[in-house]
């Protein structure tokens, strides 16, 4: 199609403006990365960075050493696999439950459900009902308060929806009650969809942060995030949360490198599992967007 | 028992598996979603976890009135308040504009670029989008600031601002997640028609007059259900975000409901007080949803539900 002078232009502007904004978002991403490979020499020289000259790994040799440091990945690591794992059975049990439509109270469990979406009794009563089954300081505490949510549950009983009924009849006369049914056809066929949902929680569970805060005192059983938040946030608050702060001052290293080092750290593990996401963004977009 | 119920009972009996099946499910949201909601009865009494809840006294709507009339109530109320409509202004309209400009990219390296790209962030929690924006934006440390002082200008204090705090939150908030907010409206956008846009072309319609007369009119009942659910969560800010860049000097404008109540409630123990207040909000947020959903019904669109 023949296009006229002003749409090429339109064009070209808009691809501009896109450009512009994907380096408005990387920039701050790859500053990281570079600060956190910076010889801290040339840092306090000062001035800004935007490659450094010689690079070098002590902020993370320094970092890999500590045992907060590890403690605290070997937590967030827990949470991710177990959190995930415990997530994807409760939620898709009670999600294929609802898709069955000869259910008797099918309706009714929905709608609660969905009740639990437009109303929340807030953060105390949440709380005091954690607290009141003990979990208070056990790292269980980051796991069982969110192994659902309504949205989940709708999203997966959307995707079960599609399956037929007439899968399960063929088994049935097989002599498998609806648990083989649900372990041997309706898992296997829904596998994909599994694990982008298991990305999913497994991303919630690896960001796990205000929940730690609320039920988690113990610095042994502390996420990640946690540390995170203790080395890169506190400094800049006057009076911030008291914690085991990743000393650094007396081996005479500038933190700059340090945080942006664990910073780094943290996010390999999202930017490992981002290409398998990707495929599956359409779905998690309903729970992202509309969930914030 | 007559003839129906026992019909029922059978089927309920005959799918006692599938109940088995979705039983832990349920007893998640018994325990965790309709328990606290039992637990709002705090907000009525003088609670106290030794006396316990059958036990405490009651004290009607007394926590109630003493939020209301507290100076706080209205701090948090403007605070709240403002961050959301600023979020409102331009953080809700900024991913229909983004997946305007995508959806003119035809499908190839250059878009799936941008948006690998910008849908990245959304998966950084907000303690590392906090500690990136010290970093950037720290008046003695800063890139930002560092690009100002060497240009010869005097440094500028972005994160201790009570005048910009609100500008800050919503900027963050853009560039976390007005790229992933985008999928959401691109994947309206690709159902609507494309015979209308050829009709329109034929009319002489450029891209400007496409996007306004057909690409929006064709996403409107996306954007409608978003915003229904947008105005359920105006009492609400995002907890993470507010908690993590409040310091002392900015803390007037940052105090919002719920970082209120986890202070009061979690950390000074004045249980029925701050379940009062969350009440409050959960209450105010219903409210909202359900009238949203009604007007945006009268208008013709579609509601939530």
């Amino acid at each position: 199609m023949k296009r006229r002078a002003s749409e090429k232009i339109y064009y070209a502007a808009n691809t501009c403006l896109l450009s512009l904004i994907s380096l408005i978002t990387l920039f701050p991403l790859y500053y990281v990365f570079v600060v956190s490979f910076t010889e801290p020499s040339e840092f306090i020289r000062g001035g800004v960075i935007l490659f450094p000259r010689t690079w070098t790994t002590i902020s993370y040799e320094y970092l890999l050493s500590t045992r907060t440091f590890i403690r605290s990945i070997l937590n967030s690591g827990f949470l991710a696999t177990v959190g995930t794992l415990s997530s994807l059975i409760v939620t898709s049990g009670l999600a294929y439950m609802l898709s069955r439509k000869r259910l008797v109270g099918r309706r009714v469990i929905t709608l609660l459900i969905l009740l639990t979406i437009l109303f929340s009794p807030g953060m105390i009563p949440n709380y005091l009902v954690v607290r009141e089954l003990g979990l208070i300081n056990q790292i269980w505490a980051l796991i069982i308060p969110a192994l659902s949510s309504g949205w989940y549950v709708l999203l997966m009983k959307g995707f079960f929806d599609s399956i037929p009924e007439s899968l399960e009849e063929a088994a049935t006369i097989d002599g498998c009650n609806d648990v083989g049914i649900w372990l041997r056809i309706i898992l296997p066929l829904s596998l994909p969809a599994m694990a982008a949902f298991g990305l999913f929680f497994a991303v919630g569970y690896w960001n796990t942060y205000f929940s730690a805060v609320l039920y988690i005192n113990n610095p042994a059983k502390w996420p990640l995030q946690i540390l995170l938040q203790n080395l890169l946030v506190d400094p800049y608050m006057a009076g911030g949360s008291e914690g085991a702060y990743v000393g650094s001052e007396q081996l005479n290293l500038p933190p700059e490198g340090l945080k942006m080092a664990a910073i780094v750290m943290t996010t390999i593990p999202i930017l490992l599992v981002y290409p398998f996401l990707q495929k599956h963004f359409a779905k998690g977009a309903m729970v992202g967007s509309v969930k914030e | 028992m007559t003839k129906v119920s026992r019909n029922t009972w059978t089927r309920i009996l005959q799918d006692r598996y599938l109940y088995l099946l979705g039983l832990p499910g349920m007893l998640y949201f018994v325990v965790f979603k309709y328990a606290p909601m039992w637990g709002i009865v705090i907000s009525f009494q003088d609670y106290s976890p030794y006396t316990g809840l059958w036990k405490s006294e009651w004290v009607g709507f007394e926590h109630f009135v003493r939020f209301f009339s507290n100076p706080d109530f209205f701090m948090l109320f403007r605070n709240t308040m403002a961050i959301n409509l600023l979020n409102l202004l331009f953080f809700f309209p900024a991913p229909i504009l983004l997946a305007l400009l995508l959806n003119e990219l035809r499908t190839g390296l250059f878009k799936k670029s941008v948006q690998s790209i910008i849908y990245l962030p959304h998966f950084l929690s907000w303690v590392i989008i906090a500690g990136i924006s010290f970093q950037m934006l720290s008046q003695t440390e800063g890139v930002v600031n560092k690009l100002i002082v060497s240009l010869g200008y005097p440094s500028v204090e972005f994160l201790t601002n009570e005048n910009t705090f609100w500008v800050l939150l919503t900027l963050q908030s853009m560039w976390k997640e007005a790229g992933w907010g985008t999928i959401i409206f691109l994947a309206a956008m690709a159902s609507v028609d494309p015979q209308l846009y050829e009709a329109s072309k034929i009319d002489g319609a450029g891209p400007f007059r496409l996007a306004w007369h057909v690409t929006l009119p064709g996403i409107r009942n996306v954007i409608t259900i978003l915003l229904i659910l947008r105005l359920g969560d105006i009492m609400d800010v995002g907890f993470e975000q507010v908690y993590l860049m409040m310091n002392g000097a900015v803390s007037s404008v940052a105090e919002v409901f719920d970082t209120y109540v986890f202070r009061v409630g979690i950390s000074q123990g004045q249980f029925s007080y701050s379940t009062a207040i969350g009440l409050f909000k959960s209450v105010v947020g219903l409210i909202l949803v359900i009238l949203a959903n009604k007007s945006a019904k009268r208008l013709g669109e579609e509601g939530v539900y």
